[in-house]
């Protein structure tokens, strides 16, 4: 199905756009990419003739070769160290680390030497890889497949740091990562692969045929980095969130019948202060959600940056709907996951003062 | 549970007499104060290693991680299979690119020690290691190299007054000051940036050599780490990938017995040796006399001609001694016999060199003494040139904005933002 699909992109030349979930978004971003890209290659474990454990690189080998999609040892240390290499000769790596659970032992090849590899050099070498990787619970991953190490990334100097919430986004956000000349972490919210997750998760799930963020142009197109995207304008809290937690405040937002402005950040690092401050002086009020842990996570960088610059047109204490400092626990995932209930709480909580 | 009993043996819960398990914690041979001996080891003649094809299976060649490749013997003759043969333009070149690399080093402990820089590392007494394996080397071909190969820039006519400034951290650093003494960076010597993080760039060269293979390229790369540093993970990944991709690389072990204090006992060098770590991926592994400039050349240009041909990756041990201290931060007679490096018994690559230039009749020690004069001369001259860009500390920096460039290719708001403010607080503190 997908062979037939990349083949339709290839030789029609149109651009309509067609339905596709978010998996297939991502596999025709890189297919888009290796077409127009020569020194784009692939990489990672099972990403090559099985096509990914999550099927983003189906096809890709079988159309562009063994030397630009293949299966990599199962050593992510290795994996992104090979990819700093193979910028540094001119080539632009898209490894896949296949959990971001499995990211930390390729950490200091990412924090030490992609992301201060330009500054250590001023400018002699660069490291242009954009790192794919699925993250995020709900899918009964337990501790080692569930995890949301965003926070991590964000705090590095020199690597940014994008996540996707539509088939839509997730295409062009990655085709701008893959061209950007500096290291970018691409998270992929790996829950609503399928389809938006409302946060029910006792209800049927649903797939992303009707949505109108998975109708997605077959060819090139690019969605800058740094630019956030209101999922939905309103006026009576700003509530920031990234992500699968896009879907489930938009539910619970429409649920509450509030007139709440979503504003979805898509890219960490980086960040789109100013769609940020603009919202919330208008609504005086902040909610900020994610599933990774509390402490020091994103939400805690931008409570200070609200803080910081809309102070004075604050009328409540800003909110953080987080997952908890705990290990992601696998029966009790969905009392872990920052939930409808949850935001609903905090929704009220604001919206009282 | 266990119940000690007299003989020293324990009990277990099943009622078995065992001994006490014991943690075995390695000792160097010798310690401060201690009479330095190294006549366990085992130095085969100069001309005992055969030389191989380059061709050969990895299966075929364990012997050689064991052994060690030499051609130098100790009158000075070059030997045996290995011998490069090479003329004698060459080999004057060899030696003076090694003394100035000793020049150089001896200027730049000095300059930290007079307080003009922060940091300094010497090569003194591996300087064979770098020569001899840039000489072996294309030009083009690039090098991943840890902290102690500077004699690859100087072999490759690398500017010596672009070298200090990158030491003194100076506004004319083309590295705008922003790493330690030493970590250099010059892609047009096909150098790579020099991390401070150990073993990074070994994964890092054999992706370059992947690269260059899957594009059809004919250079190749080369990487070096220490033998202390065989035990990061990064080592073992890149050998697996090396394997698995067959890649272009030469992967060099310079194994100097001492990684600061710790000797190389605690990368297991008890065990086996690190050669032999090539084995078990399946790699071809030489053991080379790193004091033999001769045995260096012939090694890397044998795994260079190999990786051409796509034989694949080799790593090769080379043997030898950290004369000095691990940098300008640490003191060796604090933890080694201090005796170590006069009864090491490779010798100095420097003087091995030379002997055997004075024995081919090209040399003697009157022109030795006029060139070692004319280096210090030249070092001396290219230091004073580099202190008109300025010393750490002192003033001629590159300016204080430019600390936010480079961070990305184009600086987002955040740091355009802590950029202005900084400016501004100076500005205020009428700075």
């Amino acid at each position: 199905m997908n062979d037939m699909r990349m083949e339709t992109a290839a030789t029609s030349g149109q651009d309509e756009p067609v339905q596709m979930n978010m998996i297939q978004a991502i596999n025709s971003a890189l297919d888009v990419m290796m077409g127009r890209d020569p020194d784009v290659v692939v990489m990672g474990e099972d990403v090559g003739y099985f096509g990914g454990v999550f099927r983003a690189t189906a096809g890709l080998q079988q159309k562009y070769g063994k030397n630009r999609v293949f299966d990599t040892p199962i050593t992510e240390c290795g994996i992104i160290g090979v990819a700093v290499g193979m910028g540094a000769y001119g080539l632009r790596p898209v490894p896949e680390i296949q959990f971001a659970d499995y990211i930390y032992p390729a950490l200091d090849q990412l924090v030490s030497e992609a992301a201060r590899l330009r500054y250590r050099s001023a400018g002699e070498f660069i490291s242009p890889m954009t790192v794919r990787s699925p993250f995020g619970g709900g899918i009964f991953g337990g501790q080692t497949h569930s995890q949301s190490p965003e926070g991590i990334f964000t705090h590095v100097s020199g690597v940014k740091t994008v996540i996707p919430s539509t088939p839509y986004d997730a295409k062009g956000l990655l085709i701008a990562a893959i061209e950007d000349n500096d290291p970018v972490i691409f998270f992929e919210p790996k829950r609503i692969y399928n389809g938006p997750f409302d946060g029910h998760y006792d209800t049927p799930a649903k797939s992303w045929a009707g949505h109108a963020d998975a109708q997605v142009p077959q060819g090139y197109y690019r969605i800058d980095l740094g630019k956030a995207r209101i999922a939905r304008a309103g006026a009576a809290l700003t509530i920031l969130c990234y992500g699968t937690m896009v879907h489930v405040v938009e539910n619970t937002v429409a649920k509450l019948g509030i007139d709440a402005e979503i504003v979805d950040l898509r890219s960490l690092v980086p960040l789109d202060i100013d769609t940020i401050e603009a919202s919330v002086r208008k609504t005086g009020r902040c909610l900020i959600v994610h599933e990774a842990t509390r402490t020091s996570g994103f939400g805690a960088e931008l409570s200070a940056l609200v803080q910081e610059r809309c102070f004075y047109h604050l009328e409540a204490p800003i909110e953080r709907v987080t997952g908890f400092d705990t290990p992601y626990p696998h029966s009790l995932e969905w009392a872990y996951f920052p939930g409808p209930v949850r935001i609903r709480e905090a929704i009220n909580k604001i919206m009282k003062d | 549970m266990t119940d000690s009993i007299e003989s020293g043996a324990v009990t277990d819960g099943q009622g078995r007499n065992l001994p006490p398990l014991q943690l075995h914690v390695p000792e160097p041979p010798a310690r401060p104060g201690e009479s330095a001996d190294f006549t366990h080891f085992d130095i085969p003649a100069a001309d005992a290693a055969p030389r191989p094809d380059e061709a050969t299976h990895p299966s075929q060649m364990r012997d050689f991680a064991y052994g060690l490749v030499r051609v130098l013997d100790e009158d000075g003759h070059a030997v045996g299979a290995w011998d490069p043969k090479l003329p004698a333009d060459t080999l004057l070149k060899m030696l003076r690119y090694m003394a100035l690399t000793r020049a150089f080093d001896g200027r730049m402990f000095r300059a930290q020690r007079q307080g003009k820089t922060s940091f300094y590392m010497k090569s003194t007494g591996e300087e064979a290691v770098s020569i001899g394996a840039a000489l072996a080397l294309s030009r083009d071909d690039m090098c991943f190299p840890s902290y102690r190969q500077q004699g690859i820039l100087i072999a490759r006519d690398w500017s010596i007054v672009d070298m200090m400034n990158q030491i003194y951290s100076n506004k004319g650093d083309r590295m705008k000051g922003r790493q330690l003494p030493i970590m250099y960076s010059a892609r047009e010597a096909g150098f790579f940036s020099i991390s401070g993080n150990l073993t990074t760039q070994y994964p890092q060269a054999v992706g370059w050599a992947m690269a260059s293979a899957a594009k059809g390229d004919t250079r190749i790369a080369a990487t070096w780490c220490g033998e202390g540093s065989t035990a990061e993970g990064d080592f073992h990944s890149a050998c697996t990938f090396a394997s698995v991709y067959r890649a272009p690389v030469i992967m060099n072990v310079v194994n100097n017995q001492w990684a600061i204090s710790s000797f190389s006992g605690f990368a297991g060098a008890e065990a086996t040796t690190f050669a032999a770590r090539a084995i078990g991926y399946g790699i071809a592994g030489l053991r080379v006399d790193g004091n033999d400039v001769l045995a260096v050349y012939a090694a890397t240009r044998w795994a260079a001609d190999r990786a051409r041909a796509n034989g694949g990756p080799t790593l090769i041990e080379h043997f030898t001694y950290r004369v000095e201290g691990h940098s300008t931060s640490d003191d060796p007679t604090a933890y080694r016999s201090a005796e170590e490096s006069s009864k090491w018994p490779l010798g100095d690559p420097i003087a091995r060199l030379k002997q055997h230039c004075i024995t081919l009749g090209i040399w003697d020690e009157e022109r030795h003494a006029a060139m070692d004069q004319e280096l210090a001369e030249m070092v001396r001259d290219a230091a004073r040139e580099a202190e008109k860009n300025g010393i750490l500390g002192h003033g001629l920096h590159h300016p204080m904005e430019s600390m936010f460039q480079d961070v990305f290719e184009d600086m987002p708001w955040h740091l355009k933002e802590q950029q202005q403010q900084m400016l501004d607080e100076w500005k205020a503190a009428g700075l």
